[in-house]
């Protein structure tokens, strides 16, 4: 560690996209009817300035520190969360859920920010510890247990954004861990019977499907007639647990397949968003100039729909240039986590990779309805403190890993 | 974890691959909306930010004869809101009630305007005083949905004096929305309601114009002028009338408000209306822009029912106006001449099954036709009708257009009552041996009976006496004058009868109390009985008697005796003749 700066592309590439971030929450601000959003980027150049600042801090923090330090910062999110279930509070859109923490009125944080860091070191920890990839369902009860609660946890706030995020985690870093995709796939096989209980037919040629793959794939004999029970219960019970949605979740999920159903409510925002966007051409109506930004029809567009301000301001060509940056960042995240000189921090990194490439997908992809509105924020564009510095905590770690790893051929010598 | 160069190198791979095929999928959706369906979304981006604002089009200015003005525009102030629901328009509405007063049911109203045109601004206050529109004006800033125009009102310079045939405007209704006669109405617009503001609707309308202003999500107004090029509206075109505004308010002065009276006045030669009024009167003015509560709880417990049109409305027997009916009947088939004396001399009475009275108990002698229409004598019309015969009386009252409107270019004009023929209209009413012919024609031939008319059917009627047996269709606007022949009699008959009818107004005749220095009025007085109630006055007539130039009808409810009504219609008459030989001042 001679570097001053350790992966400097990396850091440059986060820093371009936090700039680009900020001038947007900037742009969000400027409409026609002032609100307080006007100030906010102020507010997002400090955070980012501190984030910065963390983010080379965490990247004085050695791998083998990470790895003593990570039971103790697993158990404390796991409190932090429990205290926000018990006395947090919401704001903004999610008003009535609890996913601040709110200490004498202040608002701290989101914790569940923080949470999908520290559960990617657990997570990374209990897997770098086997030996071998979990091969068989009974061998994965621990890392599950590892995002399992937490996800409880946050899905009580409820947040379903971040239980989203943390599904992804798990799935990416089992792929990492070098699971077997068709093991991979039985576990999914719960949630794709969840979706597919809505049709009858579909349900069925998936559940023959599954018989195929469970004769085939040949777990122990308990696990495949579980797996296949776990199937027919989340098939029959699913139309059940969709009476027990609120009415604004299932309204989000069918608006979602049509957005015109609820043009005026729920519909509203992926019909203006989309409008936005696709107003904005090949080259955009100019920084600060969108005018459907500009009237208040995109809504939340400082948080979560300021994609939509990309879209609408800077046309297809910002659309590319923001994708790409992101493509770029997660390029150099998989060259960090594949010349990782350990298992655990090659693990941490793809963790972390898929932590923002779940957040883009499904933020970027929202906006254009091309995935359900669940609320969750885009990396480095939208508002936010508590996800500012996460994401940068996020940088500073692989700063570090990217540092402390070699080449590839001294990967060998593990 | 298998941590092979070699695994980790293939992992690697796939994750890149995957990581493209997701970064391609994203670009394509969003090359699909930004560019290929670019002009879809930016017509609905558009469409977003706009909103019409109507500019309601001044109503065509209505004239009388001489240029003077009937109605007007005045400015007045529309207050409307722009909201994007339903529930954002009940809120902002309850908001104003803070500072200006807005009822419920004023709430209600907005709410059903904004449901017929969300995109229309939804007219709160249609007509707001001047006091409330600086208020709002001043509280503009907390309120940017807000929309104040200024539109033209209607307005009446001598309101009650025209309320007869002028009508007023209002807003569109629900009702009158769903009629596909007004399919190119919208909300909050205004529209004639009635008289002449109904029946030239289309001519006074005008040309609604646009305005267009630049809104945010919320509806709240963000640019109001030069968001994009307005369209002016157009004015409609006068409207000029035939009424002699002059007449039409000595006609009103006449009447008071004591009476309960109609009065028409036309030209008999083109049908032209100088005057038309119905007593007791209501104030237009106060109708524009939706009917004060309290004021039509008045107008409608009045026992004098003043929203009840005297002229085209009220159906009555025509009484001894009909005479000259049964005359006319009576000379084109030849059966009676003027000096024709009849079988019966008139002792007060005469027997036909039961005893039927002449008005004049003491009975008028033995007189002929001329001295009976001066006299009004009942038992000389009894005998004509029995020579005449029930089915003759009928076709000739058909023939004298007495079971048709008059086509006054007024609306709700009602129909007048007469029998449709001389058989089955009676076997229906009565059963078939619950009539006896002999009777009703005694009744018809004195106006009495099976007979109801309207005082501008029978002053139509009127305008062929004073001619050349021609009717002339009344016209408040100058359509097309129609004159349609409706007795055939010789010019010495038409002017014998003129005579007789002069003799009505003369020391010989029953109106002798209405005569006037100077001029020969020729006409015949009419009082409809009216059990329990005390009779109806009715005169009808013209003047100068030689050469007709004023046809006016009067008509007074309780009015006890024919020359109460016969001492106003010679008034009006008189005042017309006289300031139609002075020089017409014209003030357009």
């Amino acid at each position: 560690m001679t570097r001053r700066i350790p992966d400097l592309p990396l850091v440059l590439t986060a820093l371009a996209l936090s700039l680009f971030g900020v001038s947007m929450v900037y742009s969000a601000g400027q409409t026609d009817t002032m609100t307080f959003v006007a100030n906010l980027w102020k507010t997002q150049s400090v955070w980012l300035v501190v984030a910065v600042l963390a983010a080379f801090g965490a990247s004085r923090a050695s791998v083998r520190f990470l790895d003593w330090v990570t039971p103790f910062a697993y158990v404390l999110t796991l409190v932090v969360l429990l205290l926000t279930l018990a006395f947090g509070g919401g704001a903004g859109t999610a008003a009535s859920s609890k996913s601040w923490l709110v200490i004498g009125g202040m608002r701290i944080g989101q914790p569940a920010e923080l949470a999908k860091i520290t559960v990617v070191l657990m997570l990374a920890r209990v897997l770098a510890n086997r030996r071998e990839p979990p091969e068989s369902l009974l061998d994965l009860w621990h890392p599950a247990l590892v995002v399992g609660i937490p996800w409880v946890l946050i899905m009580l706030q409820p947040d379903l954004g971040t239980g989203i995020v943390f599904i992804g985690i798990f799935f990416a870093m089992l792929f990492w861990s070098g699971v077997n995709w068709r093991l991979l796939l039985l576990i999914a096989s719960p949630a794709i019977s969840l979706v597919l209980a809505f049709s009858t037919r579909l349900w069925g040629a998936w559940f023959l499907l599954l018989l195929g793959m469970v004769w085939l794939y040949r777990p122990y004999l308990i696990e495949g007639i579980v797996l296949v029970c776990i199937n027919v219960v989340t098939g029959v019970v699913a139309p059940i647990l969709w009476e027990k949605l609120a009415p604004y979740q299932q309204k989000r999920l069918l608006v979602f397949l049509d957005p015109s159903i609820d043009a005026k409510a729920s519909g509203y925002h992926v019909i203006q968003s989309q409008v936005a966007i696709g107003s904005g051409g090949w080259f955009g109506k100019g920084f600060t100039l969108g005018t459907q930004k500009r009237l208040n029809f995109v809504p939340e567009q400082e948080t979560d729909f300021i994609f939509a301000v990309v879209g609408e301001e800077l046309g297809f060509i910002g659309v590319t240039l923001a994708l790409t940056l992101f493509v770029a960042l997660f390029l150099r995240a998989i060259r960090i986590s594949s010349r990782a000189n350990d298992p655990y921090a090659s693990l941490i990194a793809f963790g972390l990779l898929a932590s923002w490439l779940v957040h883009v997908v499904e933020n970027v992809g929202m906006t254009l309805n091309l995935m359900p509105i669940t609320g969750i924020p885009l990396p480095f564009f939208s508002y936010g403190g508590s996800f500012m510095l996460a994401s940068w905590l996020s940088v500073g770690i692989l700063m570090r890993i990217s540092g402390e790893g070699r080449g590839r051929g001294d990967l060998a010598a593990i | 974890m298998s941590y092979h160069p070699n695994d980790v190198s293939r992992r690697a791979t796939v994750a890149r691959l995957l990581l493209g095929a997701g970064f391609l999928a994203l670009i394509s959706a969003f090359f699909r909306a930004q560019v290929l369906r670019n002009k879809e979304y930016l017509a609905q981006a558009e469409q977003n930010r706009f909103r019409e604002v109507p500019l309601a089009a001044p109503r065509g200015i209505i004239y009388d004869r001489n240029g003077r003005v009937i109605a007007e525009n005045l400015p007045g102030y529309a207050v409307s809101l722009l909201s994007p629901t339903a529930d954002s328009l009940r809120s902002a509405m309850r908001r104003l009630t803070n500072i200006i007063p807005i009822t419920d049911d004023q709430v209600e109203a907005a709410v059903r305007r904004w449901r017929k045109n969300p995109t229309r601004p939804a007219v709160i206050l249609p007509d707001a005083p001047f006091d409330v529109v600086a208020v709002l004006e001043e509280r503009r800033v907390e309120n940017p949905s807000l929309i104040i125009q200024s539109t033209p009102k209607r307005y009446y310079p001598d309101g009650p004096a025209v309320a007869a045939f002028v009508g007023y405007t209002g807003e569109v209704t629900e009702r009158e929305l769903a009629d596909t006669m007004h399919n190119d109405y919208k909300p909050g617009q205004q529209i004639g309601k009635g008289g002449l503001e109904r029946s030239y609707e289309a001519q006074l309308r005008g040309r609604e114009g646009m305005r267009y202003v630049e809104v945010d999500a919320r509806g709240r107004v963000v640019r109001d002028a030069g968001a994009r090029a307005e369209l002016e509206p157009e004015a409609a075109k006068p409207l000029r009338t035939n009424i002699d505004m002059d007449l039409q308010k000595y006609v009103v002065e006449l009447l008071g408000d004591s009476l309960r009276a109609g009065v028409v006045a036309l030209d008999p030669n083109d049908g032209a209306v100088l005057a038309l009024h119905s007593a007791p009167t209501y104030d237009p003015n106060r109708f524009v822009g939706g009917i004060p509560a309290d004021y039509w709880r008045e107008l409608n417990t009045d026992p004098r029912r003043p929203l009840y049109n005297k002229v085209i409305q009220g159906r009555y027997p025509p009484a001894s106006t009909w005479k000259l009916a049964t005359s006319a009947m009576a000379m084109e088939a030849g059966l009676v001449q003027f000096d024709d004396y009849m079988p019966q001399p008139c002792t007060g009475g005469y027997r036909y099954g039961r005893y039927f009275r002449c008005w004049n108990h003491r009975g008028h002698g033995n007189i002929n036709l001329r001295q009976a229409i001066e006299q009004s004598c009942d038992v000389y019309f009894y005998q004509v009708g029995l020579k005449l015969g029930l089915s003759r009386l009928v076709a000739g009252g058909l023939k004298l257009k007495m079971r048709e409107r008059s086509g006054v270019d007024l609306p709700n004009e009602t129909q007048p009552q007469f029998p449709p023929d001389a058989q089955n209209y009676f076997n229906e009413r009565y059963g078939t041996r619950g009539w006896v012919a002999g009777s009703v024609a005694l009744n018809l031939s004195i106006g009495q009976g099976e007979n109801a008319q309207t005082l501008i059917n029978m002053a139509r009627f009127y305008t062929a006496l004073a001619t050349d047996g021609k009717a002339a269709r009344p016209e408040i606007v100058s359509r097309n004058p129609e004159r349609v022949q409706i007795m055939n009699l010789t010019e010495a008959q038409m002017q014998g009868l003129r005579l007789a009818m002069a003799g009505v107004v003369s020391s010989r005749g029953t109106a002798n109390s209405a005569r006037v220095e100077g001029i020969t009025v020729a006409g015949k007085t009419g009082t409809a009985q009216n059990p329990p109630h005390p009779d109806h006055a009715w005169f009808m007539g013209f003047a100068p008697a030689e050469r007709p130039r004023i046809v006016v009808g009067v008509f007074v409810e309780y009015g006890e005796h024919g020359y109460v009504a016969a001492r106003i219609a010679t008034k009006v008459m008189a005042r017309y003749l006289k300031a139609a030989t002075a020089p017409v001042v014209t003030t357009e």
